[in-house]
């Protein structure tokens, strides 16, 4: 459950957190390679209507997840003001659209909580845990490895 | 394990090099003009000599045994007691690609060529046989050696250095380079060879032993003296000391009958051939060899043998091996520096600067800069095609002695270099190119002799650049193609319609329709039930393409063309429905304007174009991606008729083309995934990512579902 935060010797950690839409979500640090600005993809045909498309990454070709689309939370209409978060997982790279990234936080594991078994909901799926902090901030933990496009599927 | 394995692998890349080696010097005797040099002959037999030791580390038994067998006639030729013909060398030529095979399975742990072997290997030993069965050379064999650290109780170091050196006996200076240890060498080992040859009293030289403090383990002070009780036999001599001639200074010094007047004061004692590196005391006076002592005047050791000497050893440049992945990142990042360039160049155009400041002039330097970054890094990834043309060679050894035929292999300029991808994926194609040619364009002997050819057959494989591509041609002097005998197959296997009027061109290119063997009783060697075809589709998604001209009675020419590096493509740049993609240039036949088109609609959404009396029908390609039409009416801007591997043609409808220019070549499969109808992506100047459209399969997809408007969606 919590197989994306990797503690470092008391057990914290830190993690990169961002806004989809009004909700804050959040990722390993170690994962996020780098954040840029939206810049315009080219469109992949018959893509699922979550991946925006790819761009060039210092010359590798890289796809772009709109996260929101891909948790249920609507198609984006990306403005310069979005951010593109590049991660890589394994050998793959790949670029998340978010909202803003809001900041760097540290987390204790105290912190971390699992997600009630109640929500039945798309985004269920990919989060794996919820911190919550002092402030009253709660940051959803996602899951990369089922955000991220499957590189196995063959062509339809 | 790890690191056993490790060394395996290093194995394994030594034995490609010395196979290499190995080709290289038997097809250097084997060339008619040869003088075969008793250095070639020293070359194979070290490259084998090699492969043999490094086997026998491995307890690969079977490659140790042929190779075994190899050496020996190999060492019957370097003593003379076997001649050098041509019978001789094809058994030789056989027995390499025997080593070869041996080596392959040996790599991959399959079972080995068995069957072949010990034919061949039987051969082998009958040539040994012939030469009067000298068998010196097979008592040496490969027991394990066992590394002792006790102190050598059977060798006797007589007390240091002092005593003269004896008159009568041969004498052998033996001291040790830096790298002699590292490489895993033991004197021991050597000394016991020579006592084993004859007696030998060794003496240990102490005089330049230093203090244990200041003792240097790279730079190993103690050497000896081995006083051999007769003139040993030169050649045994060298192969005591073979493997360590490059990290130990071996002076060998014999007495000189000087009473004997008709000799000259100097002996000259040479081993059989200059460079075979021992560095030879030519010279030993015996009045002045009292004086001498050890420390041998620098002016007494002769010189390594001079480049010109050694014309004959076979040139090895030095290389190192790297990995492929850090050249594609080098080559990834000037992508990016020209792209940056790009971006750059337009600021300072947008920012309104003459073209003649300073910083523009800058930005060309940087522009040409990058080009030449780029094209020396893709020499990187560039090969010579000489492996694959070794290997033809040896395909064509293997085809004439299963058709028959008599026929050598002529190759002209295997030196030309093509990207390492290209050469992987030539081999195949070429391979069925020899035999078809063979096979099917060479005349049998008695047809060649009452047309006054010689009986034997040429192929003449060559490969040259030309205007930024490779051509490779693989041409006989066969008796062409008997255009009414191939007109007649495709007929009668339906493959066009009776009675088409076909130029002579067309009648050849038949050949490379699939389902075509014009051979009719179908042969081991070419008859496989794969025809031209697939070497046309395999050329194909090289980027190549495969063109044929034959003279009749004098021979057909297959001429292969292609791109110079699978990292770059020649693409028109197109725009559809808003993107922007790139088509290969490769698959493109014409670009026609719909307005000259002839276009004819069929049911609902079909539509086809007559063009010179050819119906092609229509891909709208915004309509394939399922991209926003840009325009209200269905009319588009250019129809671009393209070829599929298969032959059959499709006319795509696009916008507009843009240019048409390089681009490089990027994956969109790692880390993305596979997308139908696009084989892959580019960057464009302006630092956009353009999808590379993959012709053929956009062309099967909508034969596929021609009912369907688009390609199924993903997923």
């Amino acid at each position: 459950m919590q197989n994306i935060m990797t503690d470092v010797e008391d057990g914290t950690h830190e993690v990169v957190s961002f806004k989809l839409g009004d909700q804050d979500f959040c990722i390993e640090i170690g994962l996020v390679r780098e954040i840029r600005g939206w810049t315009p993809t080219t469109v992949i045909p018959h893509s699922q209507d979550y991946i925006k498309g790819i761009i060039n990454l210092r010359g590798s070709v890289v796809a772009v997840v709109d996260l929101a689309a891909r948790l249920g939370l609507g198609v984006t209409v990306p403005s310069p003001r979005h951010v593109i978060i590049i991660v890589s997982l394994g050998k793959q790279t790949v670029g998340l659209l978010a909202e803003v990234v809001s900041d760097i936080l540290t987390v204790t594991p105290d912190m971390v909580k699992s997600v009630p078994d109640q929500i039945a909901d798309q985004a269920r799926d990919f989060i794996t845990c919820i911190l919550t902090f002092p402030n009253g901030l709660i940051l959803r933990g996602l899951d990369l490895s089922h955000v991220l496009p499957d590189i196995e599927v063959s062509p339809a | 394990m790890a690191g056993l394995d490790e060394l395996r692998l290093t194995f394994f890349q030594e034995c490609e090099d010395l196979l290499d080696r190995l080709g290289d010097g038997l097809r250097e005797l084997s060339a008619p003009d040869s003088t075969h040099e008793i250095e070639t002959v020293h070359a194979v037999f070290r490259a084998v000599h090699s492969i043999k030791g490094g086997a026998a580390a491995f307890g690969l038994d079977a490659l140790v045994e042929f190779a075994h067998r190899f050496e020996t006639v190999l060492d019957g030729m370097r003593s003379e007691r076997l001649a050098i013909s041509d019978a001789l060398l094809g058994v030789l030529l056989r027995a390499g690609d025997v080593l070869a095979d041996l080596v392959a399975a040996a790599r991959e742990g399959d079972e080995p060529p068995f069957e072949r072997s010990s034919r061949l290997a039987a051969e082998l030993d009958s040539l040994v046989d012939q030469s009067g069965g000298d068998t010196t050379s097979e008592e040496i064999t490969f027991e394990p050696l066992t590394i002792s650290f006790e102190p050598l109780a059977d060798l006797t170091f007589d007390q240091p250095v002092g005593e003269s050196p004896d008159d009568d006996r041969c004498r052998i200076e033996l001291s040790l380079k830096g790298d002699f240890y590292e490489l895993g060498h033991e004197p021991a080992g050597l000394i016991r060879a020579l006592q084993k040859i004859c007696h030998t009293e060794v003496q240990a030289d102490l005089t330049q032993i230093v203090p244990l403090a200041s003792f240097d383990p790279h730079n190993p002070m103690l050497r000896w003296n081995l006083l051999l009780a007769d003139e040993p036999d030169r050649d045994t001599l060298s192969t005591v000391f073979e493997f360590v001639e490059d990290c130990a200074e071996i002076r060998v010094m014999t007495p000189i009958q000087v009473p004997d007047g008709s000799k000259s004061a100097t002996d000259e004692l040479r081993l059989s051939n200059p460079s075979e590196q021992l560095p030879i005391l030519q010279t030993f006076q015996p009045e002045t060899a009292q004086n001498l002592g050890l420390k041998a005047s620098p002016g007494l050791s002769v010189p390594k043998p001079s480049a010109a000497e050694n014309v004959h050893s076979l040139p090895t440049p030095a290389t190192i091996r790297v990995n492929l992945d850090r050249v594609d990142r080098l080559i990834n990042l000037i992508g990016e520096l020209v792209i940056m360039e790009a971006m750059l160049s337009q600021v300072i155009a947008s920012a309104g600067l003459q073209s003649n400041t300073e910083a523009a002039s800058g930005l060309d330097r940087i522009r040409q800069l990058a080009g030449e970054i780029q094209e020396s890094v893709m020499a990187i990834r560039a090969q010579p095609l000489r492996p694959v043309f070794q290997r033809m060679e040896r395909i064509m050894r293997d085809v004439t002695e299963a058709t028959g035929k008599n026929a050598r292999l002529v190759t002209v300029g295997e030196s030309t270099e093509v990207d390492k991808t290209v050469i992987e994926r030539l081999v195949d194609p070429l391979t069925h190119m020899i035999r078809n040619s063979v096979d099917h364009g060479l005349e049998d002997a008695d047809t060649r002799k009452a047309v006054g050819k010689p009986a034997l057959g040429t192929i003449t494989l060559s490969a040259a650049h030309r205007s930024g591509r490779v051509i490779i041609e693989v041409s006989d002097d066969g008796g062409g193609i008997n255009r009414s005998k191939v007109r007649d197959i495709a007929e009668s296997k339906g493959l066009i319609p009776a009675g088409t009027s076909l130029s002579p061109q067309e009648i050849d290119n038949l050949l490379f329709l699939p389902g075509f063997s014009s051979k009719t009783e179908v042969s081991s060697i070419s008859g496989r039930g794969v025809g031209l075809d697939v070497v046309r589709r395999e050329i194909q998604t090289l980027g190549g393409r495969v063109s044929i001209a034959s003279v009749e009675g004098a021979g057909t020419t297959f001429t292969i063309a292609l791109p110079l590096t699978l990292a770059v493509l020649e693409g028109m740049i197109l725009e559809f429905g808003g993107e922007t993609m790139v088509l290969p240039l490769s698959s493109i036949v014409e670009t026609l304007s719909p307005a000259s088109a002839n276009i004819h609609t069929l049911g609902r959404s079909g539509r086809v174009m007559s063009n010179r009396g050819e119906l092609i029908p229509i891909i709208d390609l915004t309509e394939v991606f399922n991209l926003p039409r840009q325009h209200a009416d269905d009319q588009c801007g250019v129809l671009i008729v393209v070829e599929a591997e298969t032959g059959s043609r499709a006319a795509l409808a696009v916008d507009l083309i843009r240019d048409q220019r390089q681009v490089v070549i990027k994956s969109i499969e790692d880390n993305y995934g596979a997308v139908p109808g696009i084989s892959a992506a580019t960057i464009l100047g302006d630092g956009r990512v353009a999808l590379i459209l993959d012709p053929e399969e956009v062309v099967n997809f909508s034969r596929a579902d021609q009912q369907q408007v688009s390609l199924q969606r993903k997923g």
